[in-house]
């Protein structure tokens, strides 16, 4: 895990400032206080996951619907660790980005600790027409690039949203796949290519 | 024996395949999209897996191999075991009365003021080894859920606790001041997001119709859903075929969501099955079942 101390210390102050009290303070003291006890270290998942960062800090606080000026704040500030890459190239090869959206190992305290691990995109996503298993957490993307285009905006737009989905929408329900080190520059860029390019099965 | 049988038969027959789901495919994939992105089946529609699983487990109920570990589990809660050479049955009151397992399983979570603790059921009976009988908590927790080789004690006494609560109601004591203060605690560690991905447990659990590839969420905060994360635990696992708990999947949940391991018997996992158990007040509980 990296750098979370800007939006940490941003989100201090917010709490402050906005939510004096929580819905229920009482409970989630006691919550927050029985997680801190009740977890122990297995495999490469250590207490230290427990703590919150600054952005799970606002979303647990608020129900995941933080006011406005919040988000947009914070949105800016996740938006800051996008790291586009240095080449301008934002579409790599479809073919390999399948193969990372179809793997949902990682970071379970059974999983071998280190890269690479899945993107975990079809757990939640349909996306290729010719995967069925497909899980509806999040919204379908079949056909994306075809009913969007691939200008470079675009595709930007998708290596961005990948990368730090909580620059977008901050209480997002998807992981932050390239702000945590999940996924590396090369594997965002075949996932863009998944959903982008004309040639994926994605938008025939 | 019989069940034996039955279940390789079914294995055989098991989970369906690819082919399944290339038939199940939606007819809106197959037209051209106009504007929007088509819409991803509702979780009913495409779930073929889960139908058909649903039938061969109704079939399979009356030759549950469940019904071992009950067995097994009624030997161990009669036995006198233990440094102190008493037996559950004679020293162990799991809220009904010394010895009373009708009922306790459905009636659970519950304040039990000897121990000054709500408890699940699970937790109860590893207070009862310890508390009556003598036995070390360490070594319980030490290896507390059945793998291919092993089945603890605990799932088997938790299994025979459990059948004799079928086709009773789930009766979660909310009323009660320190039940209620579980609850209200287990619903704000469901929302509690952290770790690598940003996951709670209601990322998958807090909303209807979820789906991770095809395996269907329950919304464990409706009662419905609640019900159906509930139900069939204790439950005999054809993945491994293995006799697991509720304690297992809470444990198993925290291992998919990238938390740390929830310590067994804690008041963390008492307070998630208090909110989750309570939440399926009132509905059926049909006995331990079978999972995928």
């Amino acid at each position: 895990m990296n750098i979370r101390i800007i939006p940490l210390a941003l989100s201090v102050a917010a709490l402050a400032v906005a939510f004096p009290a929580g819905a229920d303070p009482e409970h989630r003291a006691k919550a927050l206080e029985i997680i801190q006890r009740d977890f122990q270290t297995r495999g490469q998942a250590g207490l230290d996951r427990l703590t919150e960062d600054g952005v799970q800090a606002i979303c647990n606080r608020t129900g995941n619907q933080p006011p406005a000026y919040i988000a947009a704040q914070m949105n800016t500030d996740q938006m800051a660790t996008v790291k586009f890459p240095a080449d301008g190239v934002l579409m790599g090869n479809w073919k390999e980005g399948e193969k990372i959206a179809q793997s949902g190992r990682g970071f379970t305290w059974t999983d071998k600790p280190g890269l690479p691990v899945g993107g975990n995109c079809y757990n939640c996503h349909q996306i290729s027409p010719k995967e069925m298993a497909f899980g509806t957490v999040g919204p379908s993307l079949y056909q994306f690039g075809k009913l969007r285009g691939n200008t470079p905006e675009m595709q930007r737009y998708v290596f961005g949203r990948i990368f730090n989905a909580k620059a977008f929408n901050l209480c997002s329900e998807m992981p932050r796949f390239g702000y945590i080190g999940a996924l590396n520059e090369q594997q965002i860029k075949d996932l863009v290519a998944l959903l982008l390019d004309p040639e994926s099965p994605v938008n025939k | 024996m019989r069940f034996i049988i039955a279940l390789g038969i079914a294995l055989a027959l098991g989970v369906p395949s690819g082919l399944t789901f290339a038939q199940a495919r939606p007819a809106a994939i197959k037209k051209t999209a106009a504007q929007t992105p088509p819409a991803a089946p509702a979780a009913e529609e495409a779930d073929e897996a889960t139908r058909e699983f649903d039938k061969f487990r109704a079939e399979m109920e009356d030759s549950n191999p469940a019904e071992l570990f009950e067995m097994k589990g009624e030997e161990l809660w009669k036995e006198k075991r233990g440094p102190k050479k008493i037996s559950l049955a004679e020293s162990c009151d799991l809220g009904q009365g010394v010895g009373v397992v009708k009922g306790a399983y459905a009636a659970t979570p519950r304040w039990f003021a000897d121990a000054g603790a709500v408890m699940d059921l699970e937790r109860r009976v590893v207070w009862c080894m310890v508390e009556k009988q003598g036995f070390s908590f360490a070594d319980i927790a030490k290896q507390p859920f059945a793998n291919e080789n092993f089945t603890p004690d605990i799932t088997s006494l938790v299994t025979y606790v459990a059948a004799n609560s079928k086709d009773m109601k789930f009766a979660v004591p909310l009323d009660e001041p320190h039940v209620r203060d579980a609850y209200e605690t287990g619903k704000e560690i469901t929302m509690y997001r952290a770790g690598p991905y940003d996951f709670s447990c209601n990322t998958c659990h807090g909303a209807d119709g979820r789906r991770i590839r095809m395996q269907t969420l329950p919304n464990i905060s409706t009662g419905k859903g609640a019900l159906k994360g509930v139900q069939g635990w204790p439950g005999y696992r054809m993945t491994g075929g293995v006799m697991l708990t509720l304690q297992w999947r809470m444990n198993d949940c925290f291992r998919q969501q990238r938390f740390p391991e929830p310590k067994y018997a804690s008041e963390l996992v008492t307070d998630l099955l208090t909110y989750m158990t309570g939440n399926a007040n009132g509905q059926l509980y049909k006995g331990p079942g079978i999972k995928r």
